[in-house]
């Protein structure tokens, strides 16, 4: 079985972004850009279903400019057998993630599509789900445990009230959440062996499908700013406060 | 025009999320001078229907009450929704950015061929939105050009709406195909008399500080005290210490309680973005540099093996 994973390369989870004086956009030019942490998840899952047998081929996607190949050449230094890179400097928005994964799906036709639960920049947790819709898969969202039972997939997923598991028809998409597993770490000399691998590239226009966004950013703000209020000196003046204030 | 809210329930009662989803969809119609209408989808659903109806500026409750939709699968619940909403000639589809509303939404509108509006904070008029991106550290206003409008709606971000005396119909809705792509296998969910914590006034929640389950006891006897809920951060999650369900933060549950008492956590970006909407944050935490402490109104730096029992007897 194949798995496809997409890998979206988004500034690191640590910095504190910075929003470009014109109010355009947030300012990611010079940051440090990793690959998203719940595609990072993905990817581990991927390569743990190849390492128990389950599958035999790891193929990593990542759709943006020529500077994700960075991203993708980790996730060969951390193991996929092959990386597709999506040409594009358009800005793409979910659904138009999911039109150009569903064309790579009729390419490739995975037995398995793993996903991020969720970007961590743009926090849209959609691309999953319409790449399923499109290709007319099963879908399991925000899933913290997996396995596969002859030709179903059965998923556990952390959801609002506890947990729920549900068993899919493959090929299906999956979404990790965090306690997926705990990925693993890249090692320098894979890093370097993986800088002599091949990336395959192919263009939007190659794939022939429209991403025209359908949203357009008006302004980008800060938020309000919430600032550092008083310190206590024990726990009495903490419940007088909170009492004065009409909080208990 | 007209809105159609997806209702957040458990096939038994209308949940918390549901008022606030329709205070966002007030919103809109009164700035675009639409109707709403509520569906309520699932199996075995009358009395939420029933409950539905007396929800005042609701214009009707659609009932759709199918074994296929019992359990909400997307691969059932997607292309139903989407096609009640072209047949209906609905220009917005609205529901709350819950687990559930997010993962049917998505699915319906890649299959209406729209994009969708993911956690929606403000309404600026019927094409435009605003909505917290990068963990909720800026603000993106948005404006739509599809002609329908998918949204989720971030339910901190708007008050409960009344969900009573009104009256209004209900029409049934036809059957829901089983398109036997998935099945519902089973379901732990977390039983509490604690409020939930999606719409709780109070929340206590404790961090990797709690160094184990057994100690958010302590948490859970300040909280029954003060009628609050019980959260956490990830930390204290991915330890085992308690179940996802209780979660803080931007992958967890948003929360903007009036008084929001963090015990033990540092204070990371993405569990400040669950909750830094709070009305008064109170930090305790033995490190007086924790970053919780620039957000929070009350501080107190001190071991939370002593602070948090003597809270307790104090209250
Ligand atoms: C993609 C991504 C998504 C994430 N999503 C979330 C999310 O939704 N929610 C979330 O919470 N985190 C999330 N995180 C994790 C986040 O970055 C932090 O790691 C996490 O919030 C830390 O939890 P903590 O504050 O409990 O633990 P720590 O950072 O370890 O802090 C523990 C605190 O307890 C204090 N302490 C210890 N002992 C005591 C004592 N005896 N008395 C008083 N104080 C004490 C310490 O001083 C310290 O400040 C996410 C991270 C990533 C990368
Ligand atoms: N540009 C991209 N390239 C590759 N994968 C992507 C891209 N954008 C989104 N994805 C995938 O979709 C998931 C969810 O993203 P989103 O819907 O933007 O929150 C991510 O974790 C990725 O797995």
């Amino acid at each position: 079985m194949k798995i496809l994973v997409g890998i979206k390369r988004v500034v690191d989870a640590n910095i504190k972004v910075r929003i470009k004086a014109d109010n355009s956009a947030v300012d990611v030019e010079k940051l440090k850009m990793v690959v998203n942490p719940f595609c990072e998840i993905a990817i581990e899952e991927a390569l743990r279903l190849k390492e128990s047998g389950v599958a035999t081929e790891v193929i990593a996607v990542s759709i943006g400019s020529d500077s994700c190949h960075e991203q993708l050449r980790t996730a060969l230094a951390l193991g996929a057998d092959r990386v597709i890179h999506v040409a594009t400097d358009e800005v793409i928005q979910p659904l138009a993630v999911a039109k150009l994964f569903n064309a790579i799906v009729e390419q490739e036709k995975p037995g398995l599509v793993l996903f991020g639960k969720q970007s961590i920049d743009g926090d849209n947790n959609q691309s999953g789900q319409m790449l399923a819709a499109l290709s007319g898969m099963a879908q399991g969202t925000f899933a913290s445990e997996i396995s596969i039972e002859g030709d179903e997939i059965m998923v556990t997923r952390e959801v609002d009230s506890g947990l729920q598991k549900v068993a899919l028809k493959l090929p299906a998409v999956v979404t990790a959440d965090l306690r997926l597993n705990e990925p693993r770490y890249v090692s320098l000399p894979n890093l370097m062996k993986a800088k002599r691998k091949p990336i395959e590239s192919i263009s939007v226009a190659e794939l022939g499908i429209d991403i025209t966004p359908r949203l357009s950013t008006v302004t980008v703000l800060n938020p309000p700013e919430r600032s550092a209020g008083e310190k206590v000196a024990n726990v009495a003046e903490l419940v007088e406060k909170l009492k004065s204030e009409g909080a208990l | 025009m007209s809105i159609l809210v997806i209702a957040e329930h458990n096939n038994e009662e209308l949940q918390a999320a549901t008022a606030n989803t329709l205070t966002a969809a007030k919103e809109i119609a009164e700035k675009t001078g639409s109707e709403i209408s509520l569906l309520v989808a699932g199996g075995n659903c009358n009395a939420v229907a029933e409950a539905a109806s007396a929800i005042p500026g609701v214009a009707q409750v659609l009932l759709a009450d199918s074994p296929a939709l019992e359990k909400q699968l997307p691969e059932n619940f997607a292309p139903y929704l989407s096609e009640l909403v072209k047949e209906k000639s609905f220009t917005y589809v609205i529901a709350p950015s819950t687990t559930q509303g997010k993962n049917v939404l998505p699915r319906a509108a890649a299959l209406l061929d729209v994009a969708q509006i993911s956690d929606i904070t403000g309404i600026v008029d019927g094409d435009t939105f605003v909505r917290p991106i990068y963990a909720g550290n800026a603000m993106q206003t948005l404006k739509s050009s599809d002609t329908i409008k998918a949204m989720t709606v971030r339910t901190a971000a708007f008050d409960p709406a009344d969900l009573t005396g009104g009256s209004c119909s209900v029409e049934k809705l036809g059957d829901a195909a089983d398109v036997g792509l998935s099945r519902f296998v089973s379901e732990e969910v977390v039983q509490s008399d604690r409020p939930e914590l999606s719409n709780a006034r109070i929340i206590v929640s404790g961090g990797r500080g709690m160094q184990s389950g057994d100690n958010f006891e302590m948490l859970e006897k300040v909280a029954d005290k003060l009628g609050a809920a019980v959260g956490a951060s990830r930390a204290a999650v991915d330890a085992g210490y308690v179940p996802n369900d209780m979660q803080v933060g931007q992958t967890g549950k948003i929360v903007a309680p009036d008084l929001y008492i963090a015990v033990g956590i540092s204070g990371a970006i993405q569990h400040l973005a669950g909750m830094k909407d709070s009305k008064i944050i109170v930090a305790i935490n033995k490190d007086e540099d924790a970053p919780i402490f620039n957000v929070a109104d009350y501080g107190l730096v001190a071991d939370l093996f002593d602070a948090v029992p003597e809270l307790d007897s104090q209250l």
